[in-house]
């Protein structure tokens, strides 16, 4: 059996809506990005092969006693790269109301500060909520909007191979910058919008950050196929959905749960509703080691509180598994690398010659 | 007290001043450039950092453009990152107001004035080309004359969203669980290009509005700038033309109901500094031949002849022909309206000097603004700018991204000196450092 992979979700100040309000948690730090920088920090130093970050078009739902407020997930994890050196940046990222070409340059811009560290998850926006944030069209039923963003996947792709990696040949003798050979038009049409190319931005330094989803309808599974990683939210029924994963041809799966660590088992008293583990970390280890014999590919954590669980998740949990075996020695380089996937060949490559 | 200097640095773009064939030249894309350049510009206690923007691949005759630097980061996303090896300096990212929708440069803008610590600046740009569309869902589908129409609304509906909080509404009270106001960040507006409504959510960022900057020089672009932008990004770098720019333009702001001092004008200036004046003069004309290869000087012709001249040898004469006028064969880069009594001016030039196509054209564009010795560099700054040419300039380097280094190690002194430039960082926010009010 090969390693797991392990990851952590970033959203404000943990996936509790409590968790704002503990007196380890500095609140203000939460809106300057310190807080998810910390974790984040921690995480990497513990080996941790990457972070998500949480975000939607529209804000957070305005109900009392929550994190009503949240940074640009893409800016967020911008900010952190560069104080970061291993761990793998994975912000959430709407495609539904958004330019394709924005998108697909900025994820490629977070690749190149990253030094090859970039991913996106891809989500999508069927609320009214959203719709009339942007005010250019109706809502779409969630269908209709999984089925635009394997558009929006496939067209940033071709826009990411539309300059080849070789495309830059400062030619003093010729006085050419670049070999416009090498850079290529995509003249891509959906039936929702058309982009002509080639992107501004040259080929990132992993040729296609790695593309992510989180599968938790009928309809994202149709999408999965298309995808290098998928999260599986929630530890119930986990071969089937695996299984069904597999079968849509999807990348890494990983089992994404949100934890509530106590370091001490037996004193599992913090209020957690809703959560998919509480209780200690020895516990969450054969917990782990049993969906791994389910079939997948890693864990994506999604702690209660980033002050208080990533701390945990960092001393307790990870050497736990890697003393069982279930996780190796951190590895460097890129994301794709971290996660054993292959650095794609470009389309375009060859058609030249 | 004299009047204090205002200074950015532009990182070098796509055109032919930025020299890419120079050994010292290095990657326009590495993230260790931009780190570089910056971090250069805080050393020089420089009031921000300053990106341009591309949206397309500029071409020439159908082709894609292949004589200039050319690739690019989202800009963004690069000041983000660059807030986390930055304290001080401003941030500033040129974005299109045309293909952007105003909810979601409000939410990206004010995201980088957080993390950061109230750092952000817009440059506000338009476009409504065809060519450039062609690359959006929105399409080119504007009429020119709407342009500032929408930029004008989507100027004032990202500023309603920065001020969907009141500075009060985030209240954080652990103990009563309270994070915010209930019902902060409610937006809506109704407008001829934007019908939005919901709710924004950010809180007010650090300087209460990101600095906008705006770089218009039409009628209309001047009235645009005077009625709402901090900073005017001009290319009036000359002295003459920037206090004819500067006095129209301050003009326009008691109509506004605004202070002179609440616009500051940076014009784009080059620099060249060497030991002595006539050194500067040698290197000048050494960083223009770089400039203007002898495929370039074809193709910045082609610009203004509008037609084919790749026939042509630019160490020859120049086109014995007419320009063709409203002619496009360069696409994603600005052309001439009129451009007869141009070609009539360097026909003169030509015939007086005895000068060739690339001669021509070197001479004839790419002036360096200021040009001499360290002294001569900061007294010729400190004139325009204590003579309202300019309230302080934005740098534009001709190499990546050691282009500054000069500029910050022997003519930022002399400023200092005279008492017309910071020694340190006074304040952490770049409407602070530019006097401006939150």
């Amino acid at each position: 059996m090969s390693f797991l992979i392990t990851s952590i979700e970033i959203d404000g100040a943990g996936g509790h809506p409590a968790a704002w309000r503990g007196s380890e948690v500095d609140p203000s730090a939460i809106l300057t990005g310190e807080l998810a920088l910390r974790a984040v920090q921690r995480a990497e130093a513990a080996g941790v092969d990457l972070a998500t970050f949480a975000d939607a078009l529209e804000a957070p739902a305005d109900v009392p006693e929550r994190v009503s407020a949240r940074l640009d997930a893409l800016g967020l994890a911008a900010r952190i790269a560069p104080a970061t050196e291993r761990i793998g940046l994975v912000p959430t990222i709407t495609v539904t109301h958004t330019e394709p070409f924005h998108v697909q340059a900025s994820v490629a811009t977070l690749d190149w500060v990253s030094a090859g560290r970039a991913g996106w998850l891809v989500d999508v926006s069927s609320s009214a909520e959203a719709a009339a944030v942007i005010g250019r069209r109706s809502p779409a039923v969630d269908a209709e909007t999984w089925r635009e963003a394997r558009y929006v996947v496939d067209v940033s792709r071709r826009l990411w191979d539309s300059w080849e990696d070789d495309a830059i040949i400062r030619d003093a003798p010729s006085g050419r910058f670049v070999d416009r050979e090498r850079i290529h038009y995509v003249d891509f049409e959906s039936p929702s919008f058309a982009v002509k190319g080639p992107s501004i931005v040259p080929r990132p330094p992993q040729g296609h950050p790695v593309t992510a989803l989180r599968v938790s309808s009928e309809d994202a599974l149709q999408a999965a196929g298309d995808v290098d990683l998928v999260l599986l939210p929630g530890a119930s029924d986990v071969e089937a959905r695996v299984a069904a994963v597999r079968a849509a041809g999807g990348g890494r799966v990983l089992l994404s749960v949100s934890v509530l660590l106590e370091e001490d088992g037996a004193s599992g008293v913090r209020r957690a509703e809703g959560m998919d583990h509480v209780g200690g970390v020895a516990r969450l280890a054969e917990l782990i080691e049993e969906w791994a014999a389910l079939g997948i590919d890693g864990v994506h954590l999604r702690p209660a509180s980033l002050e208080l669980d990533v701390p945990v998740i960092a001393d307790a949990l990870l050497p736990l598994l890697r003393e069982r075996k279930l996780v190796g020695a951190a590895r460097p380089g890129s994301l794709r690398s971290r996660l054993g996937l292959s650095r794609p060949a470009n389309r375009y490559e060859g058609s030249r010659r | 007290m004299s009047k204090q200097i205002h200074l950015a640095a532009h990182f070098p773009g796509v055109n032919n001043t930025t020299v890419w064939s120079d050994p010292e030249s290095r990657s326009q894309i590495d993230f260790a450039s931009f780190r570089n350049l910056a971090e250069t510009a805080e050393r020089g206690t420089f009031d921000f950092f300053f990106l341009a923007e591309g949206l397309r691949l500029r071409e020439v005759k159908g082709r894609i453009h292949d004589l200039d630097v050319v690739g690019r980061p989202e800009s963004l996303t690069v000041l983000s990152a660059l807030a986390a090896v930055t304290t001080h300096l401003g941030l500033a990212a040129t974005v299109n107001s045309t293909f952007n929708e105003p909810y979601e440069l409000a939410k990206r803008l004010a995201t980088l004035d957080h993390v950061s610590g109230g750092r952000a600046a817009w440059n506000v740009v338009t476009s409504w080309d065809a060519f450039t569309g062609e690359n959006f869902r929105r399409g080119g589908y504007l009429d020119k004359a709407d342009r500032y129409v929408r930029a004008e609304e989507s100027l004032r509906i990202v500023r309603s969203l920065w001020d969907a909080w009141r500075d009060d509404d985030l209240v954080l009270d652990q103990a009563a669980g309270v994070f915010a106001r209930e019902g902060a960040g409610a937006f809506a507006d109704d407008g001829d290009h934007f019908t939005i409504r919901g709710r924004f959510g950010l809180p007010r960022s650090p300087q209460g509005h990101p600095v906008v900057i705006q770089a218009g020089d039409s009628d209309q672009g001047r009235d645009f700038a005077a009625a709402g932008a901090d900073v005017i990004f001009s290319r009036h770098g000359a002295f003459e033309a920037g206090q004819t720019f500067y006095k129209d333009v301050k003009s326009r702001l008691p109509r506004h109901g605004r202070a002179e001092d609440s616009l500051k004008i940076m014009p784009a200036v080059t620099v060249v500094v060497a030991d002595t004046d006539a050194e500067a003069l040698d290197k000048a004309h050494h960083i223009r031949e770089q400039q203007v290869s002898g495929p370039t000087a074809i193709v910045l012709a082609e610009l203004l002849w509008g037609r084919d001249l790749s026939s042509y040898d630019p160490d020859g004469p120049l086109p014995a022909d007419d320009p063709v006028v409203g002619s496009s064969v360069t696409q994603g880069r600005v052309g001439y309206n009129d451009p007869a009594p141009i070609v009539a001016e360097w026909r003169a030039q030509a015939a007086a000097n005895g000068w060739s196509l690339r001669q021509t054209v070197i001479n004839q564009q790419n002036r360096q603004t200021f040009v001499g010795s360290p002294t001569t560099v900061a007294e010729a700054m400190n004139h325009h700018v204590q003579e309202n040419a300019a309230d302080g300039f934005v740098l534009v380097p001709h190499l990546t991204p050691g282009g500054l280094d000069d500029f910050v190690d022997r003519v930022v002194p002399l400023l200092r000196e005279r008492g017309v430039f910071r020694t340190e960082y006074e304040s952490t926010t770049l409407r602070d450092h530019l006097g401006l009010r939150r």
